[in-house]
């Protein structure tokens, strides 16, 4: 700068006075200009979209105000996969069976149902309607699934129908579509043909991929089925009548839904922001301006400042270190898995380093709100009581050595996500391993698609891999471990694990079913499958005034279908 | 002139080329692609979504495809939203995006002239010395931080007046505007106030000024003619950029207000490896970068006589 240069003269406390003024005189004008592009500024935002602004509850309109995650990537529910497309379809649509307020299996477009060896029946209802009045029929069912199996949809989810006779051969483009074993036998009666024996196929037909779509509707849309407002045919408690994409949408009650008696109470629920950004969600929640939000442990002093009610829920994911059972890993060795079995604790992981409350340390791969036969799975099932025990961790090494014929462990790769969770468990495992077993692990940090793809390729040693169920049965994580299902990245393969999980799949007996994901279960911890880390959970904070909104283990993570405004009893 | 103008415009088609073709195989280099998800697919269900996409070919034919495209200004449909097109998308919500920066950007400059003139004049006093330690704040601070600090601000405002001053996050009216703009503006109006600071002190000591003093030149004239005037020419030159970085830099702040723009499917777009919308979405900022800079440099030379831009 040329401060230096620049000398005081007299009279230049008067050159500042005046000169100031004008400055002053300028800002009056800036000020003035500033208005006005403010003014044309905002005139041109209300025609770039906007958010409509109101408070979380509304009484006189009997409406409620919600933030979304994320935008849907569309609406077409034989394609879903992501966690928003699930909350918005299970309020606008309706499967065979839905679940009631408790989570509990209830009918939905079927009045009621068999399932039998080689094959399931559903009786529709007759009062099941389209919202544009036509009744909903078998046939609407039977256009979807086979639509869902068309190799030609690529639907991501299409696994999830397998169980339907033909449904694999037709997915891989091995059988013509018409073969599907599922036929309309009336409107109102839909036959399904099973591959093999498939107990907890009433729990599948709840998913959204099995939900209907109209034929002649589909058709009308040109291919954009999903893709607006308008593109798309409701039969849920609610139907959507505007989205802006990236900004907003109304879901409102749907008028020709059979059982708007005790589903869907609201008059509208208006989706009025779409961000990930957890604080500015808390804030719009403090403001008044959303109804309900979930909580990181940062933010539970604030809240109890506050005053509010915390709640806490099981989001239903489990989380684990997966190893690498691939041939040339060294994580094949068994005693070097075991080893690291026991030199780690997940209490301490989860009481100690992640400190989130609501977070339950991982005890197995089935998690506690699992159901068994008649209690919770975890009850009849107990998994392993795990002990930390370095010392004969060390021993499991040194054997580990011996068996692999090496004089020191090289590196090894911890490919983690790059969540601030995910970060801090691996970071926790680092130094724990180091600490204990003198292992060096170097943690690869990857965004989560880039995960994905390293887990496929087996670019790992462990890996910080998490699973959410799809359906509500343990079935949902029991297949995990098959040699053949895609999902298991780190190719463990056992004969043993493989007759248990068939058995699991076809066994027509519940206990006997039951028994089986017992063994699995042992089995897992015996042979060091997988390490269980934590089975993530969610604080959270409702508006007070609004009654039975659920966050949910399956399905949809938020679940206003039951919510009612309690009116004030002023 | 003209020539001038046709060299930079070549020039900078040449540099928008090199952005998208850097992009496109730094992008097809990164494992995974867009159709990695978290429940495993089936061969001959990728094998279909594949060929579907083109994602088949050769990288090289996806790359002559993609330029062929892009000739025609045509950036295809986005992977994940998969029912809208790539300039649907830019189209939809780059104006959100762009009526934010014109704000930011006019709080920028506005604010940084004056109190630039403002600590210039004062220089020294407690005015200057206010101004500069604020400077410093908001040079220094990361706008995500500025962003959740003044939500919070107006979260306990409006809780301590018992009504909605400002809304805390969403986009529409004018209220929803005021803080977001202010917050994305604030490190170009610190860097802008320092600039405008220096570049007032060296004029206040050049010879004209010295000259006018000496003639009796009245002291607003001189101010406002002979010294804000030739200060605010640096000013110019950096509010080009400054717009062109502000508009397209504003992730952080959309997605702390909540606000529909543009920022958030770059940024999303790369984490989902979401091909078509990051080619696009780069390609289009990049193109406004370059275009922002040729039209200042171009803009120069009116405002500024001594520049020639022929030479």
């Amino acid at each position: 700068m040329s401060e230096s240069s620049f000398n005081s003269v007299p009279g230049d406390d008067q050159f500042v006075h005046s000169a100031g003024g004008q400055l002053a005189k300028l800002a009056v004008y800036a000020m003035a200009g500033l208005a006005l592009v403010i003014y044309l500024l905002s005139v041109l935002a209300g025609e770039a979209g906007s958010t409509t602004s109101g408070n979380a509850i509304d009484f006189e309109n009997n409406a409620i105000t919600i933030a979304l995650r994320e935008e849907p990537p569309q609406l077409d529910a034989n394609r879903a996969t992501d966690a928003s497309s699930n909350v918005v379809l299970a309020h606008v649509m309706e499967g065979l069976l839905g679940y009631d307020i408790d989570a509990q299996l209830v009918p939905g477009v079927a009045e009621r149902y068999e399932i039998r060896e080689d094959g399931a029946t559903f009786w529709l209802r007759e009062d099941a309607l389209w919202s544009d009045g036509v009744p909903v029929t078998a046939r609407d069912f039977v256009f979807s699934w086979k639509r869902v199996l068309d190799p030609e949809t690529a639907s991501q989810y299409a696994f999830i129908l397998y169980p339907i006779k033909n449904a694999e051969a037709i997915n891989r483009g091995e059988m013509p579509v018409a073969t599907l074993g599922v036929r309309a036998a009336s409107d109102r009666i839909l036959e399904v043909d099973f591959e093999r024996p498939t107990p907890y196929f009433d729990k599948l037909v709840a998913y959204l991929t099995y939900f209907p779509v109209r034929e002649d509707f589909y058709n009308s849309t040109n291919g954009r089925y999903g893709a607006d407002a308008d593109m798309l045919l409701y039969n849920g408690a609610y139907v959507l009548t505007d989205w802006v994409h990236g900004s907003t949408m109304r879901w409102v009650k749907n008028d020709k839904y059979w059982n708007r008696e005790n589903k869907g109470f609201l008059d509208e629920i208006r989706t009025a922001y779409i961000t990930q950004d957890i604080n500015a969600k808390l804030n719009l929640f403090k403001d008044g301006q959303i109804v309900d939000t979930h909580l990181l442990s940062p933010m539970l002093p604030t809240a109890m400042e506050q005053r509010w009610q915390i709640d806490r829920s099981m989001d239903g994911s489990v989380f684990y270190l997966e190893f690498n059972h691939r041939d040339d890993r060294i994580t094949r060795n068994k005693n070097f898995r075991r080893a690291l079995q026991l030199a780690q604790d997940p209490n301490e992981l989860v009481y100690k380093v992640l400190k989130e409350p609501s977070y339950l340390p991982g005890v197995s791969l089935f998690p506690a709100w699992l159901s068994g036969v008649s209690e919770s799975f975890q009850k009849e099932y107990p998994p392993v009581q795990h002990q930390m025990n370095v010392e004969k961790a060390r021993e499991h090494l040194e054997l580990a050595r011996q068996e692999l014929g090496i004089e020191e462990f090289p590196p090894l790769m911890m490919l983690a996500g790059d969540t601030p969770i995910g970060l801090l468990s691996a970071e926790y495992y680092q130094q724990l391993f180091r600490k204990h077993l003198g292992l060096e692990f170097r943690i690869d940090v990857q965004i989560f698609k880039q995960r994905l793809e390293k887990m496929r390729q087996g670019e790992f040693d462990v890996v910080l891999s998490g699973w959410g169920p799809d359906y509500n049965d343990v079935l949902t994580y029991g297949d995990l471990f098959s040699s053949w299902n895609l999902q298991n990245r780190g190719r463990y393969s056992s004969q043993d694990m493989d007759a248990l999980i068939r058995i699991a799949q076809s066994e027509l007996d519940p206990q006997k079913r039951m028994d089986a994901f017992g063994e699995i279960q042992h089995l897992l911890y015996e042979d060091v499958v997988i390490l269980p880390m934590y089975e993530r959970g969610f604080s959270f904070v409702v508006d007070p005034r609004l009654k039975d909104f659920r966050r949910r283990s399956v399905g949809p993570e938020v679940d206003y279908n039951y919510a009612y405004i309690e009116q004030s009893s002023e | 002139m003209w020539l001038y103008i046709l060299k930079r415009v070549l020039q900078g088609l040449l540099t928008v080329w090199f952005i998208a073709t850097a992009t496109f195989f730094a992008m097809h280099n990164v494992p995974g692609d867009p159709l990695t998800n978290d429940r495993a697919m089936t061969e001959t269900t990728r094998a279909n979504l594949e060929g579907k996409y083109g994602l088949d070919q050769p990288i090289t034919t996806q790359y002559l495809i993609f330029l062929r495209n892009l000739a025609r200004g045509d950036f295809g449909i986005s992977f994940v939203q998969e029912n809208r097109e790539v300039n649907d998308i830019i189209r939809e919500h780059f104006p959100v995006s762009a009526i934010l920066g014109v704000l930011a950007v006019v709080f920028a400059a506005t604010g940084g002239v004056l109190f630039g003139a403002l600590t210039a004049l004062y220089r020294n006093r407690l005015p200057d010395y206010l101004i500069m330690f604020l400077v410093i704040l908001g040079i220094s601070v990361p706008s995500f931080v500025v962003a959740a600090l003044s939500q919070l601000s107006l979260v306990s405002l409006n809780t301590l007046v018992g009504f909605t001053v400002l809304p805390v996050a969403g986009w529409g009216t004018v209220m929803h505007m005021l803080v977001p703009a202010l917050v994305l503006g604030l490190s170009t109006m610190a860097y802008l106030t320092r600039l405008m600071r220096s570049s007032m002190l060296e004029v206040t000591s050049s010879d004209y000024v010295r000259t006018a003093k000496s003639k009796g030149v009245p002291p607003t004239r001189i101010f406002a003619r002979h010294q804000l005037r030739n200060a605010i020419l640096p000013v110019v030159t950096v509010l080009g950029p400054a717009i062109a970085a502000i508009t397209t830099g504003g992730f952080v702040v959309e997605l702390v207000f909540a606000i529909p723009g543009l920022g958030r499917y770059f940024v999303e777009a790369v984490q989902q490896l979401d091909y078509t919308v990051i080619m696009g979405t780069t390609v289009f900022y990049g193109a406004f970068l370059v275009f922002m800079v040729i039209l200042v440099d171009v803009v120069y030379g009116f405002i500024d006589p001594r520049v020639r831009l022929d030479s």
